[in-house]
């Protein structure tokens, strides 16, 4: 049983753990990702490293409610335990073992939407304790859902905000915002990292393929084992299929069918909303009979 | 020979009843039927059942002591050869090793071996002694990849010897294939598999779960870091293969590593008790001929689909056992044979409409001795379904060679690794799936007994 040492609510529906996983602690990177199940009964949840403590032994995690699994993974405090915890998963960020002082000369860019915010966090912490100063855009529908800004202030070069609703930041999509800062404000950046919801991914692809900027995304494809075995993550690169956890989970974006992973993703969309509405309508009735 | 009695015939549950539920298809022999069974035995002098088995199973001895009813001694004498006997009873191709040369076979019906193999090891879970001999320890640490049948065989005669054996399982829960591959109608996951495991933890082995070798640790932290003198690789063939045709990834497409782990190790088939959705078609296509095969058009089934298996050769070449293309049959479950598909359609939405094929004949013998069949020209044409299941086998996990040096790998995929299951790199050893390719659990328990014995000379020496 994996402890949960720390449990922070970000925003809504979305909570911050440290869970207990010495093993894993001490061989995670940043870029690779962990599958837990709350539950006896649960399902692994592939989760994507947001940060990591080896001398306390903890990895952590942010997540997001969609569906039952989350849903039990988020009513767990302080203290309580997860069944599973497994990783870390998946290919580290290809950064980490390019050549330092090459890197140093690198103008990157990273644009995370969302609970993606989280996971963009240890890669852009890594690049500051190597000495490289990265940008960062975090993007949310309203600032309410904004999460983990000063840490990533703490560690960005330039931080930009982008809100949809322009509750605060940039009034509009991640896409204007890059478009903004690389049309307007004259950056340049040599590479753009992308983590978030697919539908953000596939048009910040689109919109730095215009731009000429090589780009990465980390994809959340659906899982199984996430150790290569059941090939439910299966995406098309290049035209070629690709396991996304273990040939992944970071691809080159431009060659990534962002169309045919987001159907896919959507496979069991139907299914999940039953088991929620079971699950919310179980625990309703579960209140009312005390 | 005069008075040959027929092979007892082994009770079952009803086909109709059994194509809706996921309980165990064959409720095996009772004392009385097994003692009749064993009773067939000719004893021959020069046994060809035993030199067909791949681990050499004493097999006229042990049913001569069921025909006593001497059912430990029966144990005791599988147990020299054999770790798994409630296993490899169930899971084992009789009908191509003790059963197929079994001389009562050549004018008549083999002794029904397996279903004996399963009664005896059955009736130790449920009878027999859970006192362990006193092992000395030796105050060596040997390190086993993977809880499958290899890995399981490997720790078990390790700990024996008195080795500390610790096991690493990927997953969640413990024995490989025997827990994310096959099902629970052909083998009972808590009555059997978890059963067969508490035998190995008895004997003081350490399970250590959710830890990827190669990922979590490598097998030289375990070696340097950890003080492990010797490893052993029982990491299996866990890759699934796919047909490369167009359509694959289409919604509604799934490996039968997928289907089957979803449905066995998540407990999919029972969403009232678990959370992991499984896909239920109307009509589901099942491309392949082997015993994935079988269980992944026959857990469709369970699950309320229209399923069928759709196979390139005649009924003749599937590879699968006997006994589950019989069941499948019984349980309606429709044969498309000599039938290729060319793509997957899709619908409007992209989810999987038909499976297009081709019709074939058989032509010439191949390498694999079977005639390799060939498209009839002009013969496509379309199965109408909503899910296509790929079971066309599996390769070994690369991530283990890839994070090791010094480990090389075949150009399959697979562990080089001699008979006795030195690869190499010293101090590691290897065997099951992972040096052969899928083949069965028999095998991959045999190359794990025959790698400790390696490891033990290997340790003793040092």
């Amino acid at each position: 049983m994996y402890e949960i040492l720390r449990k922070v609510k970000l925003a809504e529906n979305i909570y911050l753990m440290d869970i207990h996983a010495p093993r894993v602690a001490a061989s995670a990177h940043p870029g690779q990702f962990i599958i837990l199940r709350s539950t006896p009964e649960g399902e692994r949840i592939p989760l994507t490293i947001s940060d990591y403590d080896v001398e306390r032994g903890s990895v952590q995690i942010v997540v997001q409610t969609l569906g039952v699994s989350t849903l039990k993974l988020a009513e767990k405090e302080e203290g309580d335990s997860v069944e599973d915890f497994a990783g870390p998963l998946g290919r580290p960020s290809d950064f980490i073992y390019e050549n330092i002082e090459e890197l140093r000369g690198k103008k990157l860019l990273f644009i995370a939407g969302g609970v993606g915010t989280a996971p963009v966090y240890p890669q852009v912490k890594w690049l500051k304790e190597h000495g490289v100063d990265a940008d960062v855009i975090i993007g949310a529908k309203t600032k309410d859902l904004l999460i983990l800004t000063d840490e990533m202030r703490a560690v960005a070069g330039n931080l930009y905000i982008a809100t949809d609703d322009g509750s605060e930041g940039f009034h509009g999509m991640v896409t204007g915002c890059l478009k903004k800062l690389v049309e307007e404000d004259g950056k340049k950046y040599d590479t753009v990292i992308t983590i978030g919801p697919m539908i953000m991914m596939k048009f910040v692809s689109l919109t730095t393929k215009e731009l000429g900027i090589p780009t990465i995304a980390s994809l959340n494809s659906l899982m199984v084992d996430g150790t290569g075995m059941c090939g439910a993550c299966r995406v098309s690169v290049g035209g070629k299929t690709k396991f996304t956890c273990v040939d992944g989970p970071e691809f080159d974006a431009h060659e990534v069918d962002f169309d045919e992973a987001m159907r896919r993703s959507g496979q069991y969309r139907d299914e999940e909303q039953r088991r929620l509405e079971r699950y919310k309508d179980h625990k309703c009735r579960i209140g009312l009979d005390k | 020979m005069a008075n040959i009695i027929s092979r007892t015939p082994v009770r079952e549950q009803e086909p109709a009843k059994r194509a809706a539920n996921f309980e165990e298809v064959c409720y095996g022999f009772n004392v009385e039927e097994a003692a009749r069974e064993a009773s067939r035995c000719l004893h021959c002098r020069n046994p060809r059942c035993v030199a067909a088995c791949p681990v050499s199973i004493q097999i006229p001895n042990f049913i001569a002591e069921i025909a006593a009813g001497n059912y430990q001694a029966a144990a005791d004498i599988i147990a020299e050869d054999s770790l798994l006997p409630s296993i490899c009873g169930r899971v084992c191709p009789q009908e191509s090793q003790c059963e197929g040369s079994c001389v009562l076979g050549v004018k008549h019906e083999p002794v029904a071996i397996g279903k004996l193999e399963r009664f005896v090891g059955d009736w130790q879970l449920e009878n027999g002694s859970k006192e362990v001999a006193e092992i000395t320890p030796n105050g060596k640490k040997v390190a086993v990849v993977g809880s499958g049948p290899a890995g399981l065989a490997c720790a078990a005669d390790l700990a024996k010897l008195g080795y500390e054996v610790t096991v690493f399982e990927a997953l969640h829960r413990l024995g490989g294939v025997l827990s994310y591959g096959i099902p629970e109608f052909r083998l009972p996951k808590d009555r059997i598999v978890a059963r067969e495991i508490e035998k190995v933890e008895r004997l003081g082995v350490k399970f250590e779960k959710n830890i990827i070798v190669g990922r979590t640790v490598t097998i030289d932290s375990l070696m340097d870091e950890e003080g492990f003198s010797a490893v052993f690789v029982g990491s299996g063939a866990g890759l699934p293969k796919f047909m490369g045709i167009p359509g694959e990834n289409l919604n509604g497409v799934f490996s039968a590593n997928e289907f089957l782990t979803r449905i066995n190790l998540m407990g999919a088939y029972a969403p009232e008790l678990n959370d992991t959705p499984v896909r239920r078609g109307q009509k589901v296509a099942v491309v392949g001929g082997g015993n994935v095969a079988m269980d992944a058009v026959r857990s469709a089934k369970r699950l309320g689909a229209e399923a069928y298996i759709v196979y390139r050769r005649s009924e003749a070449e599937l590879p699968a056992r006997v006994e589950e293309v019989h069941h499948a049959k019984e349980e309606g479950i429709q044969f498309a044979m000599l039938t290729n598909p060319v793509s997957i359609e899709a619908d409007e939405k992209g989810w999987v409409r038909a499976l297009k094929c081709v019709r074939m004949e058989l032509g010439e013998p191949d390498e694999s001795g079977r005639r390799s069949p060939v498209e009839v020209a002009g013969s496509e044409f379309e199965i109408e379904c909503d899910t296509v299941i790929m079971a066309l086998g599996t390769s070994p996990n690369p991530l283990i060679a890839s994070t090791t040096e010094g480990l090389e790998r075949n150009r399959r995929g697979c562990l080089v690794a001699t008979e006795e299951g030195a690869t190499t790199r010293e101090g590691v050893f290897a065997g099951g799936d992972a040096v052969t390719g899928a083949a069965t659990v028999i095998l991959a328990m045999g190359a794990g007994r025959k790698a400790a014995k390696a490891i033990h000379a290997y340790l003793s020496e040092k």
